[in-house]
């Protein structure tokens, strides 16, 4: 064992930490809604097949960087976005990347459940049928029977593909907004607060499939629960005013931090 | 006394009542208006109002029942040979003995001596008092309308001295009731409440009014031609209302100028929803908020334009400039500078109509677009949708039923259009389906048979009591209908 | 079973660059985005189409071709036996429209003996210059005999000659103006006898079959009339009955009628508003026909609606927190409302109050109903006296075939346009003024 020098070792660490692939990069991301700045030079790397969850108190800036991710913020007037983020080293603010390709890679859920008031089929075929995915009507029952089987969902809707997207329950519309993002095969998805509005019950299903998506997909989810954090992540960040305040294993997060105010947000001083 | 004059009095009596009841008030209260349940001035008002609204209420009763009395009493005294005749006759005589009597009030007595006897001189004389006959009148009106002055005299009489004494003994009444525990504000406040009510239900008795009217005088009208001559009837040919002229002279059919009217409408409409439409998502979905700032008020422009100005442009600008297009057109192509479009035609006013509505379906259909929650679009855009395919595929989808309800409405709009195809569409009511030709429309047709001379009496100013009352009825559903829709689609993102 | 689970779950698997269609579809928002621009830049073409129209074709109505001339007011023409101090009917009957021929005919060197010549005069001077003449020497009976320098009206086919209006390139037979009168006309013109004026008589004449000398003075008195009439009923009775619907009516059947009664009363077509007046009004009631009162009372029914809308919207923006307050410190209902939901609901009340008046004032259809079309040349007094209304007059000019009412018509659009303008920008104003944001 004495064969391994200590800096033999550090060397193995080092290489071991590089050979992390991280997804996204980001580097000095600041946002500004008009004259005020929402996010302070943030330096946040997102790894692959990893769920990285994003807390903090209210306001602190952490819906905001989801959705500087897939270019979200170009919807809002008035904001604007500076320093660098990369996704498999794009540059997704490049004059030359396009936000629809862009977004097609990096899907996203919402806070509330939002199924377009069309039929199940017709709610998970649209990304495939607008960025033209499906070949033909079979390649299309496929997508759809497939993404509603990643989501878990197949079996609850299967006989009823072609009633409204808006009869399920809140946590099944839930599922069924993470099925249609997962139709378009997306590298990463963006998930802001997705069980804020669902029950326990409902919470506990998509948590579970949060869990399983992330085999196949890079997932940054935005969560006000701490242990849901917990539950879901591998990776969390700790925004507080804008800025980022702590990046770290989930873990290590949830018993040692390394930054004060992250041990006081954790312990619920504030929030 | 005149009934102005009776309601200056009552108004003088109102105010002193209130001078006189808040005054009272306080002395009971001894100058402490705490002590009193309402503040003084309540019981002024209450003193004013028992007085006035019974004596006003008096007055409007007596003003509608004493002419019909005299009228018929006067009526009932006519000779009986012009008893015998029709209905008619009788009212034309009354119609006489009435200006008679206006005329009689103003000749000095010497006057009426002079020329009482004498028929025809009696209507130069008045003549040039500015009180026109219709004929020499006989000596049976002269004495009827003598009659006639002498009741209404004598009516005025009893009404004013009526009129005042129940306004006074409504002070009298209500200021004895002044006390300290006395509930002045809550009874004036119980008025204010009912008139707030007979307020609100003058928008029923509009409708009430409008539906009863024209059902009495179509009524008369379908006396005269079968309703169903009238509704699937392919002639519309009413001839003129000459006297002694049957009703079979004339036809009275529906059908051509409802097809006129659907066909300018579609027209209209084909102008107007595609560019409506579009310029309303282009202002909701893309456009700057320094773009919508100009454009939407500028658009608006277009909406407070009176519809007789429409009228005039397509009368003075686009009809001749079509008509002008086309000989050239048919010059090029044929050699033959004959135009092929008239100067009024159906496309002409429906173009033109179409300009009309444009802000009527930008401005409805922005309010249904803005509608659609953001999360639906948020949604899309977040699947890599284009702004395009948001819009196509999600907002208007979703939109959907709530457009269509604005469209109806405004199909509504475009089928009650009056002054630019009264001014464009020409008037001939003809069943053809060459856009380039002019047809007519029920509105046009309301009009030519209202306007001039009338006689209430024959169907061909009749008829158009007839095409009121389809349009009333075809407008009210599409109406009904699209609100209905529209509530609905509402309720859904609410 | 596990075949069929994972075979599709195979076709989600991930392609290392997949096309979709970028190119194509930005060609489609491209084009999408440009079908926006033209359908508005087509409405907004036609909003400038339309007034530059209207303008272009008008704003010269507001000038009028006199011919400046010295007139004798010849004794041997207006009273030949001196009978005028007798018979007072002898001066308002007098042969003017000969003084003033005379006159013109007398700077332009026709002799007296010329018959064609002097007709040819003739044409040249308005009829107008009747009323004009006779209420000089009736006014002033002196100046009969004297000679005075008076600006005559030139005929409305001078007037358009004179503004550019008629085509003289076209032969002679098929125009209204002959050579000979257009020399007259040039030669006048250079002596400075004949000229433009601001044209006072479009604003204060009455209608007149010469275009030369009609105006919208009756029109602009019977609509004042209406408007007075609208306003004075319509926004009390808009008013209570909204305060009624708003703040106290229950919910009940009844209510729910008038709700939806005032918004189809909103919807129906103005003529059918004219057939309510007609038969009711008239026929019924024996009010007088073409009377302002009459019109004033259907546009009133016919704006009520509007007025109802804008101020229950108005009603409902004030905020509950208002209303408890005032509640909570003892006032009655009524109190509340009138003391302050009334008063802070008031600027958006009066918005809405103006924007239906402006659309009242616009309104033509009704008003042809009632017999607001009689030709009316004097001023109404009252209410009760025949008159006309602003758009019934554009709309009896526009019907008219001469050239010279082209232009008084859209002169008369204009002078409506303006009133509309003014009331739109005080709405305007208003909201900005007072708006308040809860």
């Amino acid at each position: 064992m004495n064969m391994l020098s200590e800096a033999a070792v550090e060397k193995a660490l080092d290489k071991k930490m590089n050979e992390v692939a991280y997804k996204m990069i980001g580097k000095d991301v600041s946002v500004y809604y008009g004259e005020k700045r929402a996010l302070f030079d943030v330096n946040l790397n997102v790894r692959e097949n990893t769920v990285t969850a994003l807390i903090g108190p209210s306001g602190c800036g952490k819906s905001t960087f989801l959705r500087t991710l897939n270019r979200m913020n170009d919807t809002i007037e008035g904001c604007r976005v500076t320093g660098k983020i990369t996704l498999d080293e794009d540059d997704i603010y490049d004059k030359e990347i396009d936000v629809v390709e862009l977004r097609a890679r990096v899907g996203m859920v919402f806070q509330k459940p939002n199924p377009f008031p069309k039929s199940i089929y017709e709610n998970i075929a649209y990304g495939p049928r607008i960025h033209g995915l499906a070949r033909n009507k079979a390649d299309m029952d496929q997508i759809v029977e497939a993404s509603l089987q990643r989501a878990g969902l197949w079996a609850e809707v299967k006989d009823r593909l072609h009633e409204g997207g808006t009869g399920l329950s809140g946590g099944q519309q839930q599922r069924l907004c993470i099925a249609r993002a997962v139709a378009v095969s997306p590298e990463v998805i963006l998930m802001d607060e997705p069980c804020s509005a669902l029950d326990p019950i409902a919470t506990a299903k998509v948590e579970e499939l949060i869990h399983e998506l992330r085999a196949n997909y890079t997932i940054v989810i935005v969560t006000h629960s701490m242990q849901q954090a917990a539950r879901v992540s591998q990776r969390t960040a700790m925004f507080h005013l804008g800025q980022l305040v702590e990046e770290n294993d989930t873990d290590k997060m949830f018993t040692n931090p390394d930054d004060q105010r992250t041990q006081d947000y954790i312990m619920g001083r504030f929030g | 006394m005149s009934t102005p004059l009776i309601l200056l009095i009552l108004a003088i009596i109102a105010i002193v009542c209130y001078v006189v009841g808040t005054r009272h008030a306080l002395a009971i209260a001894g100058g402490l208006s705490s002590k009193l349940h309402s503040r003084p001035g309540y019981y002024g008002a209450f003193v004013a109002i028992c007085a006035v609204l019974p004596a006003a209420i008096v007055l409007a009763a007596w003003l509608i029942a004493s002419p019909l009395y005299i009228n018929s009493t006067i009526r009932g005294g006519f000779p009986e040979d012009v008893k015998a005749k029709s209905e008619a006759e009788q009212g034309l005589a009354f119609g006489m003995v009435s200006s008679l009597a206006r005329g009689m009030d103003i000749l000095t007595l010497d006057e009426i001596d002079r020329v009482g006897s004498n028929p025809a001189e009696l209507r130069s004389t008045l003549g040039s008092k500015g009180v026109a006959l219709a004929g020499d009148p006989e000596p049976y009106m002269v004495e009827s309308a003598g009659d006639l002055n002498a009741m209404n005299k004598i009516s005025n009489r009893i009404m004013t001295a009526v009129v005042l004494i129940v306004a006074l003994i409504g002070a009298g009444l209500s200021y004895t009731r002044i006390s300290h525990r006395f509930r002045a504000r809550n009874r004036v406040e119980r008025v204010i409440l009912g008139a707030l009510v007979v307020a609100s239900s003058i928008a029923i008795i509009t409708t009430v009014g409008i539906v009863m009217s024209m059902l009495t005088e179509a009524g008369h009208f379908f006396g005269r031609v079968p309703a169903w001559e009238f509704f699937f009837g392919t002639v519309w040919d009413p001839r003129f209302a000459a006297a002694g002229a049957s009703a079979s002279e004339g036809q009275f059919g529906l059908i051509p100028l409802l097809l006129g009217t659907l066909y300018i409408g579609f027209v209209a409409m084909l102008v107007a929803v595609p560019v409506g439409l579009f310029s309303a998502i282009y202002m909701s979905e893309y456009a700057s908020p320094k773009l919508r700032s100009i454009a939407k008020p500028l658009l608006e422009v277009l909406a407070g334009i009176p519809t007789i100005v429409y009228g005039f442009f397509a009368l003075t600008t686009v009809g001749p400039f079509l008509r002008d297009l086309s000989s050239s057109i048919n010059g090029i192509a044929t050699g033959d500078f004959a135009n092929f479009i008239q100067a009024q035609s159906v496309l002409t006013a429906g173009f033109v109509m179409g300009i009309m509505l444009i802000p009527y379906v930008s401005s409805l259909s922005d309010d249904i677009i803005t509608a659609v929650p953001r999360a639906l679009r948020d949604g899309s855009l977040g699947l890599g949708a284009t702004k395009s395919e948001t819009i196509k595929k999600v907002v208007m989808p979703a939109a959907l039923p709530g457009v269509v309800g604005a469209l109806l409405m405004t199909a509504s709009r475009a089928i009650g259009e009056t002054m630019i195809v009264v001014l464009a569409a020409g008037v001939a009511a003809r069943m053809q389906l060459n856009p380039f030709e002019p047809m007519t429309t029920v509105t046009v047709k309301i009009v030519s048979q209202l306007t001039g001379d009338l006689e209430f009496t024959s169907p061909q100013t009749l008829v158009a009591f007839a095409l009121g009352i389809t349009l009333f009825v075809i407008t009210l559903c599409l109406n009904i209908y699209a609100l209905f829709i529209v509530r609905k689609y509402r309720e859904q993102y609410e | 079973m596990t075949d069929v689970v994972s075979s599709p779950a195979g076709v989600l698997a991930k392609p290392a660059r997949r096309d979709i269609g970028i190119k194509r579809r930005y060609a489609a928002e491209r084009r999408f985005r440009a079908y926006g621009i033209a359908a508005l830049s087509f409405g907004l073409l036609f909003l400038a189409l339309l007034l530059w129209s209207v303008v272009s074709k008008g704003y010269t109505a507001f000038q009028q071709t006199m011919i400046t001339v010295p007139v004798e007011f010849s004794e041997q023409i207006i009273d030949k036996d001196n009978e005028r101090a007798s018979d007072p009917q002898k001066l308002v009957t007098a042969n003017y429209p000969l003084i003033a021929r005379n006159a013109v005919a007398k700077v332009l060197g026709v002799a007296e003996t010329d018959r064609s010549g002097l007709r040819a005069v003739n044409q040249m001077i308005s009829d107008g210059v009747r009323g004009q003449l006779r209420d000089m020497v009736v006014a002033n009976p002196q100046i009969i005999g004297t000679t005075q320098t008076v600006s005559l009206l030139a005929a409305g086919d001078i007037d358009s000659a004179f503004k550019g209006q008629i085509d003289l390139s076209v032969s002679e037979n098929n125009r209204k103006v002959s050579d000979q009168q257009v020399g007259w006309m040039n030669q006048l013109a250079e002596s400075g006898a004949l000229g433009k004026h601001f044209n006072t008589g479009i604003f204060v004449n009455g209608n007149s079959s010469r275009p030369e000398a009609a105006g919208v003075g009756v029109a602009l008195i019977g609509s004042f009339y209406m408007m007075l009439i609208v306003l004075v009923l319509a926004l009390p009775i808009g008013v209570a009955a909204s305060i009624y619907l708003e703040e106290f009516a229950p919910k009940n059947k009844f209510t729910d009628l008038i709700e939806v009664n005032i918004n189809n009363l909103a919807a129906v077509p103005s003529i059918v508003y004219g057939l309510l007046g007609l038969a009711v009004f008239i026929n019924f009631m024996g009010l007088p026909r073409s009377a302002s009162l009459v019109g004033g009372l259907v546009l009133t029914l016919m704006t009520l609606p509007t007025i109802i809308i804008a101020t229950r919207a108005a009603l409902k923006a004030v905020p509950p927190s208002i209303r408890a307050a005032a509640l909570g410190l003892g006032a009655s209902k009524m109190q509340t409302i009138f003391h302050h939901v009334l008063p802070l609901a008031m600027p958006g009340i009066l918005t809405g109050t103006i924007i239906g008046l402006a659309h009242a004032l616009g309104e033509t259809a009704p008003l042809l109903l009632i017999g607001m079309v009689a030709f009316v040349a004097n001023y109404p007094t009252t209410p009760m006296d025949p008159s006309t209304a602003l758009p019934v007059q554009i709309y009896m000019w526009a019907n008219e075939a001469e050239r010279a009412f082209v232009e008084r018509t859209s002169g008369a659009i204009i002078i409506l346009l303006l009133f509309l303008v003014v009331m739109n920008v005080g709405a305007i104003l208003l909201r900005r003024r007072f708006e308040r944001r809860w």
